[in-house]
């Protein structure tokens, strides 16, 4: 099944993202012709690194505003069965028919980095853990917003129950789709977030990311990783997908 | 030549501070108004979508970068200016009194060509029009970090009615900013002298001509 999954992944990475990432770099340097930085810095409007530094660096001066300004104690607004999105929208960096398609048996979820117990994990252990659900509005980075339900283990208490080092920075996962992402401990411990495991009390279809995927109510959609084969807990900064192009690292909402 | 100079001569019209805000907050809108639409573009509220030469950052991620450096320049500069205008008594100089009544009749004037336009004083309909996109970016502001923060600001987010609706909001602030723009350049290219002023602080005055008649423009 990771075979089937990865070559999947493996081969839209090749197709999609190199590609992309070329063409937005040119788009960079289209957009700089408009002379915008001149008027900022009165710099050579050609080259893109000066504007590309001003905007990470502003970029990274808001990872530290949001982290300041979240709240821990601040719950996601919380909706009926009602209000939920149907049907639920499919969003990836690919399409739907190119998700990775995952079995079951043999699965394991695996733990690495600054965790104590590195055992890995069935599907069928974590479903024995004490479960939780809810429903909340997913906020895509794109702007539109969708109503769902998820249910799954509540992320902080399985992060302590493994023994990770809550005091460590960072929480990485790698995926079936090649996928990456990383959130903040902070987040991480968040009650509301969950490793989830069900979409509308079912078993998480795999268009909503089978085997389970992060649901994370406070943060963008795209830090909300779907079909996770792994999760690190570390202090050095492990990047994402989207994140390493451009979208700002810690998204919150 | 001389003869001239010895009629007319250099009166300030725009302070320091006023210029330095008007112009940076100038650069922070075209910036947050290129950058929105391109972010607009990837989700679009409406059946439309606005033409990537005319958007800024070439993709969601780099519009996203552009849109969220430019808030803390708009941002900071407005609040800087507000309280500044505020402390100083600049807004109740220049934008105070304003009455319906006074709009409505600069507004015929202004239509017919008769309004006076007079250097360094505002008519009732710049006034309302000043202090009217001066709330129109504050609305902005506020929908914008409602679409932000929607989580840590739900308080907010309830007053503008949801997420979705504060993306409306939002929109709707940008649309009012936008003709705000497009009425202020247009009356910028009929009366270019106005233009002057904003950029170097004075504006040179025919004294006789002033005196006499106020009806320049």
């Amino acid at each position: 099944m990771v075979i089937k999954s990865a070559v999947a992944g493996g081969r839209l990475l090749e197709r999609k993202s190199p590609i992309l990432n070329i063409e937005r770099r040119l788009f960079m340097k289209k957009a700089l012709s408009l002379g915008a930085l001149s008027l900022l810095t009165g710099c050579d409007a050609s080259n893109p690194s000066v504007a590309d530094r001003i905007l990470w660096a502003m970029s990274h001066w808001n990872d530290e505003i949001q982290a300041a300004i979240f709240d821990s104690n601040k719950s996601a607004q919380i909706y009926t069965e009602s209000d939920i999105t149907d049907p639920f929208p499919f969003n990836a960096y690919y399409a739907e028919s190119q998700a990775p398609e995952i079995a079951e048996s043999g699965y394991a979820l695996h733990l690495g980095g600054l965790i104590t117990d590195k055992a890995s994990w069935s599907l069928e252990r974590l479903r024995a853990l004490p479960q939780a659900s809810q429903i909340t509005r997913h906020v895509c980075v794109e702007g539109w917003s969708a109503i769902g339900k998820w249910g799954g283990v509540p992320f902080g208490e399985f992060l302590r129950l493994v023994g990770a080092d809550t005091q460590a920075k960072y929480v990485g996962f790698s995926c079936a789709d090649d996928y990456y992402t990383s959130i903040d401990m902070e987040t991480a411990l968040h009650p509301q977030t969950l490793l989830a495991l069900t979409f509308r009390d079912q078993v998480l279809p795999r268009r909503y990311g089978f085997p389970m995927k992060l649901r994370v109510p406070t943060k963008l959609g795209f830090k909300n990783p779907k079909h996770i084969m792994a999760i690190f807990v570390t202090n050095d900064y492990p990047g994402g997908y989207w994140e390493d192009q451009g979208y700002n690292w810690f998204s919150g909402s | 030549m001389q003869n001239v100079q010895n009629k007319s001569e250099r009166v300030p019209v725009h302070a320091f501070g006023v210029r330095f805000f008007h112009w940076l907050n100038a650069f922070a809108i075209f910036i947050m108004t290129m950058s929105g639409w391109r972010i607009y573009n990837a989700s679009p509220l409406f059946g439309f979508r606005f033409p990537s030469q005319i958007t800024l950052g070439g993709w969601l991620g780099g519009a996203l970068q552009w849109h969220f450096a430019a808030m803390w320049l708009l941002v900071v500069n407005l609040a800087v200016y507000l309280l500044i205008g505020l402390v100083s008594g600049h807004f109740r100089r220049t934008f105070f009194p304003v009455s319906p009544g006074a709009v409505i009749t600069d507004l015929k004037k202004a239509l017919r060509g008769q309004l006076s336009h007079g250097v360094g004083h505002y008519n009732s309909v710049q006034k309302t029009f000043y202090i009217g996109v001066l709330l129109i970016i504050l609305v902005t502001i506020i929908s914008g970090l409602c679409v932000w923060k929607p989580v840590q600001l739900q308080s907010l987010v309830f007053l503008l009615g949801g997420y979705e609706n504060a993306r409306l909001v939002h929109f709707a602030g940008m649309s009012g900013i936008v003709a705000f723009v497009v009425v202020h350049l247009a009356l910028v290219a009929v009366v270019p002298s106005t233009l002057i002023p904003m950029i170097i602080g004075t504006a040179r005055v025919d004294m006789k001509k002033e005196g006499m008649n106020n009806h320049g423009h």
